[in-house]
């Protein structure tokens, strides 16, 4: 199990560092959200609370960097069966659970990666993230990353070709994001708005990373961790399940 | 001894049965051909051989176990090289392979040791640090077939190796499946469309409708179509075919726009033919001996090449097969 866990691990990082262009455009994009959106809403909100807006938005875009990361990869799941990979590795006498384990481990190995890049510009936006700090986000990362893969691979296992994936983007990806705290507080907001976004998983993620970061959060920590773990125990469940009864 | 037994093995999807109660055994050691077809039972037999899919009913064992039951122990003894390429694209060759061995558990030394000797064994080593994205058809089958010996299975499945490959890499890839039947005594049990190929299989079975209609051996089988075809054309095919039943109590067939007759000694039997048809203007003739794509012909009522051509049949089977 552990052997068959580690070589689906070791090929998503492989693939990880060989896929430069990638790479390159998944560090930066959230760079670009920093620069523009950033300085542009800055110029209109000023503050958010005690926070310069940038440094608001900062963790919240670290989130999307995870996201992004962690929700595509576990898509690439659609790409194997196209491929036919997949075929090699359903005939391979390896569980099907640990191939889905092994593909979200990788995916939040390669979102933490990433992370930790964007992670490094943070001196820039005036946040100071101590050691302690930084052993304390990386797994934070890692944790928030593994529960969105979860939520990927659910998507994908029922999947058959890669047409409805500009769906996911835009009814899954795009509104988690938006509705996730990550560029406007939710503290404020309608009724209606309000309970969509306390429905979004990621928006506990997004809070409790601004909590650790900057020491700000709009909802207790503690219920921020509780609900990510709910969400993670399921979804991983949920995805281990789906991958092996498909086909 | 039997490598491959299977007993009464049935598989239904929906109401639509693919596999129709089929039993046969496919010894140890031999080449053993499937065809038949398009949506004849080939993909989703081999499908169900190679664990993918579960049977609706008998059973199937490979080297003793049960593929339902014995899964793992299935997979260790089988290796498979599918219709549609399977390897990952973003790897090289060699991590292709080693990715492979890791999976199957063979110790590291050993497995080192026999990627570099069956990288050889296909001549790809020299391009064994390119990304298998970059490689031709061939070189990627080739691979394929190397990567589905490396766990040593006693059992490799083949779903038309050779599909879309130019000559000379078929003719490269059948030798490389006669040298391993020869030196390795591995069995094979292949899926063809082409018939000069199925020539080479020590066994055939011939599935059709979900059904085995014929297992024996080439020889056998045309053996079996007694003598000569012989080939005729004539002013009207449909009379003349009436008349050759009436006169000499064979049963001719006509496909496209010529009768088909099956008749020992055929150069003896062509000028009592032309005194039958005597009234009847016979624009061509020709005599030769059966081949298997005769037999098939005969079987199926259908030619075995003809579905080669009939992409649309392809996807409708590959989409069945999963």
């Amino acid at each position: 199990m552990l052997n068959a866990i580690y070589i689906i691990w070791l090929r998503e990082l492989k693939k990880f560092i060989r896929d430069r262009s990638r790479l390159i455009s998944s560090i930066a994009q959230p760079l670009i959200w920093l620069l523009l959106i950033g300085t542009g809403f800055g110029a209109t909100f000023g503050k958010v609370g005690d926070l310069q807006y940038i440094q608001f938005m900062f963790p919240g875009i670290l989130v999307m960097t995870l996201l992004f990361s962690s929700m595509f990869s576990a898509i690439s799941i659609i790409w194997d069966r196209e491929f036919g990979f997949l075929k090699e590795m359903l005939v391979a006498p390896i569980r099907r659970t640990s191939i889905a384990i092994g593909k979200a481990i990788g995916g939040a190995s390669r979102s933490t990666i990433q992370g930790i890049i964007i992670l490094v510009f943070s001196p820039l936006i005036g946040i100071n993230i101590t050691i302690q700090k930084f052993f304390l986000i990386v797994p934070l990362m890692f944790f928030i990353a593994f529960t969105i893969s979860g939520i990927g691979i659910i998507i994908a296992a029922r999947m058959e070709s890669f047409e409805g994936f500009n769906l996911i983007v835009n009814f899954v990806i795009m509104p988690m994001f938006l509705l996730s705290g990550a560029i406007f507080p939710i503290s404020n907001l309608p009724q209606w708005l309000s309970m969509i976004v306390s429905i979004n998983p990621l928006s506990y993620g997004v809070d409790i990373m601004r909590w650790v970061m900057t020491g700000i959060s709009e909802r207790n920590p503690a219920l921020d961790l509780m609900v990510l773990s709910l969400v993670c125990v399921l979804t991983t469940t949920i995805s281990v399940y789906l991958f092996s009864k498909g086909k | 001894m039997s490598i491959i037994e299977i007993k009464n093995l049935t598989k239904k999807f929906g109401d639509k049965l693919a596999v129709d109660d089929i039993s046969f055994e496919v010894k140890e050691g031999e080449i053993f051909g499937f065809l038949g077809p398009n949506g004849a039972g080939k993909t989703t037999t081999i499908s169900i051989l190679c664990t993918l899919l579960q049977p609706t009913n008998g059973i199937a064992k490979i080297a003793g176990y049960d593929v339902t039951k014995e899964r793992d122990d299935v997979r260790n003894s089988i290796g498979i090289v599918f219709q549609d390429p399977s390897l990952d694209g973003d790897l090289t060759g060699e991590e292709n392979l080693r990715f492979h061995g890791m999976a199957y558990k063979i110790p590291k030394q050993i497995r080192e040791d026999r990627i570099k000797y069956l990288l050889d064994m296909v001549d790809l080593f020299d391009k064994k640090d390119e990304r298998t994205k970059n490689y031709s058809g061939g070189m990627k089958r080739r691979l394929e077939i190397a990567r589905g010996l490396l766990h040593h299975p006693k059992v490799l499945f083949l779903d038309e190796p050779t599909i879309g490959l130019d000559p000379q890499t078929r003719n490269r890839i059948w030798e490389h499946i006669i040298e391993l039947q020869e030196k390795n005594g591995i069995t094979i049990f292949l899926t063809t469309h082409y018939m000069e190929e199925a020539e080479n299989c020590n066994r055939i079975a011939i599935i059709d409708h979900g059904k085995i209609i014929a297992l024996d051996t080439p020889e056998n089988l045309k053996k079996n179509l007694k003598g000569d075809l012989i080939t005729l054309k004539t002013s009207d095919n449909q009379k003349a075919n009436e008349l050759i039943k009436t006169c000499f109590s064979i049963n001719p067939y006509i496909k496209d726009d010529s009768i088909f007759i099956y008749a020992e000694n055929g150069e003896n039997f062509i000028p009592k033919l032309f005194r039958a048809l005597r009234t009847f203007e016979i624009t061509s003739v020709s005599v030769r001996k059966p081949t298997l794509n005769d037999v098939f012909i005969k079987l199926t009522g259908r030619a075995i090449r003809e579905e080669t051509m009939d992409g649309v049949g392809r996807m409708r089977e590959r989409t069945r097969g999963r």
